[in-house]
């Protein structure tokens, strides 16, 4: 079936539009959009098994010919991107169903969750570079609703930061947009990769390059431009933070990847030097951050930014084992990074604070707890059988073998100060004298424990069994370095 | 033309950039919806301002003399989004107004829960 690829975006639409209906009615709101994020994830594995067997999988809308009508277009690294978010959705939802509280729940929390992941699932999908914007835009919408939803003071004031930033990054997507398309009379991604090759002028080029790179820059929180992030991620409540820090730097990350594999590649030597650059200040930028808090929610949203710096270095070489690293650290990025949120939100709950010198002794109470702590801590700094390992090590080797050893060597160094700004937490929360804490219901307290322990099973698989994800991220690399494969696709007819 | 444009939509672009480093929270929404009509110009005019009729099939009028037709409709989505950002932001800055008691940018720093 050749819209099978459009399935994960309408799904949740569907669902979001009918749950916009009957906001008061909490089960059965639960209920829906908990099946809806189940189809999609099925939906996302058939399409999976679709793209492995086939290769890349496109429909343009309308069946219209190609470059004329938007073309939705599904590599290998789209839908592992695809079914990772949905996969964090489903997580985050069995989360916030015992944490949201039922305030929110009755004011339309589950349909802008849903329209998120719309949002995000139609980003990573799209073959067009305004749809792009679209889809941005929806994913953007739903946040600045989630963000403020509920309505407390810090979060009123946060969102406003937020709302804005996005709206001039916003304004920015639409020149650069409008730059290029006065520069290749096109906005089809795989059309774009055909005529850029084709264009002399190779200055302006690399001027949209950039003015590209600034935008999702802004989305993705790059280094000179993530200085809204840490404020504005600290406002929402722990189930949307998870949500925010697990995918909405990712869209910006991969719009950075696409564009700079598939067409921005008419001047390599300058602009992925920028691009190298940027993500080792960026890394530094997030330790020095990452180690500088007393607050456990803080300490997790720099590490954030470390990650975005990480996988922009692997994906700014060009060559196999760099964006082979990068897709893999993106996808175990999103998981653990949902999974320490969660943990984290836990641990919020239970002392009541997020600050960590209000916190210790944990280990007495909550023994099981500490050690997934502990176990997801090691996964995020790259001990290696667990899923930061083989992501890094690729990484790694990728700037070995290019011109960048030392951002490798910063990458490597950087590693432990990861690991000591998560161990800050472990060693603060967990040993030393016990502090008081809440009374958390048992009932509740399974509630959220569960579905976090289930994720971190996953990047505990993704880690260990990494041989059997190896075929698929080789798949999603060759796409991306080859982008005759990705426009071939597109333009079959 | 297109210079002149290119001019105007300069100009915009620096009395939205300087609207938006200001402190009151209004004259920043002021900044933010011009420099969104300064993008959708610019869309215009970079799609080209060649074509004397309007891009609606009729008689008599021959494929050269349209107008581009796909910046058009570009910006109509853009702007109905640039719409609907601008009044949900307009609302968030009305709730903010009443919750913190202050539209002063400079006011509204840090996190109070935190050092």
């Amino acid at each position: 079936m050749s819209n099978l690829l459009l399935f994960p975006i309408i799904i949740p639409l569907l669902f979001a539009t009918v749950l916009m209906l009957f906001p008061k009615k909490v089960y059965l709101q639960r209920l829906l959009s908990v099946i809806a994020v189940v189809l999609t994830f099925i939906s996302g594995l058939f399409l999976l098994a679709k793209v492995s067997a086939d290769g890349v999988q496109a429909v343009t809308l309308g069946s219209w010919p190609a470059p004329f009508g938007i073309s939705m277009v599904s590599d290998m690294f789209s839908v592992l991107l695809v079914l990772s978010s949905t996969l964090v959705t489903l997580f985050i939802l069995f989360y916030s169903i015992p944490t949201i509280g039922i305030r929110r729940e009755r004011s339309f929390y589950y349909p802008a969750v849903l329209f998120l992941m719309v949002g995000v699932n139609g980003a990573f999908t799209t073959g067009d570079i305004f749809n792009l914007f679209v889809f941005v835009e929806v994913l953007l919408m739903a946040s600045y609703a989630l963000i403020v939803h509920g309505g407390e003071k810090s979060q009123m004031r946060e969102s406003i930061k937020y709302v804005l930033v996005n709206i001039i990054s916003s304004a920015l997507f639409v020149v650069a947009v409008a730059y290029l398309y006065s520069v290749t009379g096109t906005l089809n991604m795989a059309d774009l990769a055909v005529k850029i090759p084709e264009i002399e002028a190779v200055g302006i080029l690399t001027v949209i390059a950039i003015l590209f790179l600034v935008v999702f820059g802004f989305k993705a929180a790059i280094f000179p431009l993530y200085f809204w992030l840490p404020g504005s991620y600290f406002a929402p409540p722990g189930a949307v933070l998870a949500l925010f820090g697990a995918l909405l730097t990712k869209v910006g990350i991969y719009a950075i990847m696409r564009t700079y594999t598939l067409f921005f590649t008419m001047n390599i030597g300058f602009t992925h030097e920028v691009l190298a650059i940027i993500a080792i200040l960026t890394v530094l930028a997030g330790c020095v951050g990452a180690l500088a808090y007393f607050d456990v929610k803080k300490i997790i949203i720099y590490n954030i930014i470390i990650a975005v710096g990480v996988v922009l270095f692997g994906i700014s070489q060009m060559n196999v084992a760099g964006t082979e690293g990068a897709i893999f650290y993106l996808i175990h990025d999103m998981l653990i990074k949902a999974a320490l949120f969660l943990l984290v939100g836990i641990l919020t709950i239970i002392y009541g604070t997020s600050d960590l010198r209000k916190m210790g002794g944990l280990m007495k109470s909550y023994p099981v707890l500490g050690w997934v702590f502990l176990v997801t801590a090691f996964g995020l700094a790259g001990i290696p059988p667990l899923s930061g390992f083989p992501g890094k090590l690729l990484i790694v080797q990728g700037g070995f073998e290019g011109t960048h050893f030392w951002g490798s060597i910063i990458i490597l160094a950087t590693s432990l100060l990861v690991l000591l700004s998560v161990m800050r937490i472990f060693i603060y929360a967990f040993w030393g004298e016990p502090k008081k804490i809440l009374p958390v219901d048992k009932a509740r307290y399974y509630a959220m424990f569960v579905p976090t322990v289930i994720l971190v099973a996953l990047t505990i698989v993704l880690g260990v069994g990494a041989e059997l994800f190896m075929p698929f991220i080789e798949d999603a690399g060759e796409v991306l370095l080859n982008p005759s494969l990705y426009y071939d696709a597109v333009l079959k007819e | 033309m297109e210079i002149i444009m290119s001019v105007a939509i300069g100009l915009m672009f620096m009395a939205a950039v300087y609207l938006i480093l200001s402190k009151s929270l209004i004259r920043i929404i002021i900044g933010t919806s011009l420099l969104s009509h300064a993008a959708h110009l610019l869309f215009l005019t970079m799609g080209g301002l060649g074509g004397i009729a309007p891009p609606v099939v009729s008689d008599g009028v021959t494929v050269n003399d349209y107008a581009d037709p796909l910046p058009q409709a570009l910006i109509l989505t853009a702007i109905v989004i640039a719409f609907a950002v601008t009044s949900f932001f307009l609302v968030l800055a009305y709730r903010a107004y009443q919750e913190l008691g202050t539209d002063n940018m400079e006011q509204l720093r840090g996190t109070e829960d935190y050092e």
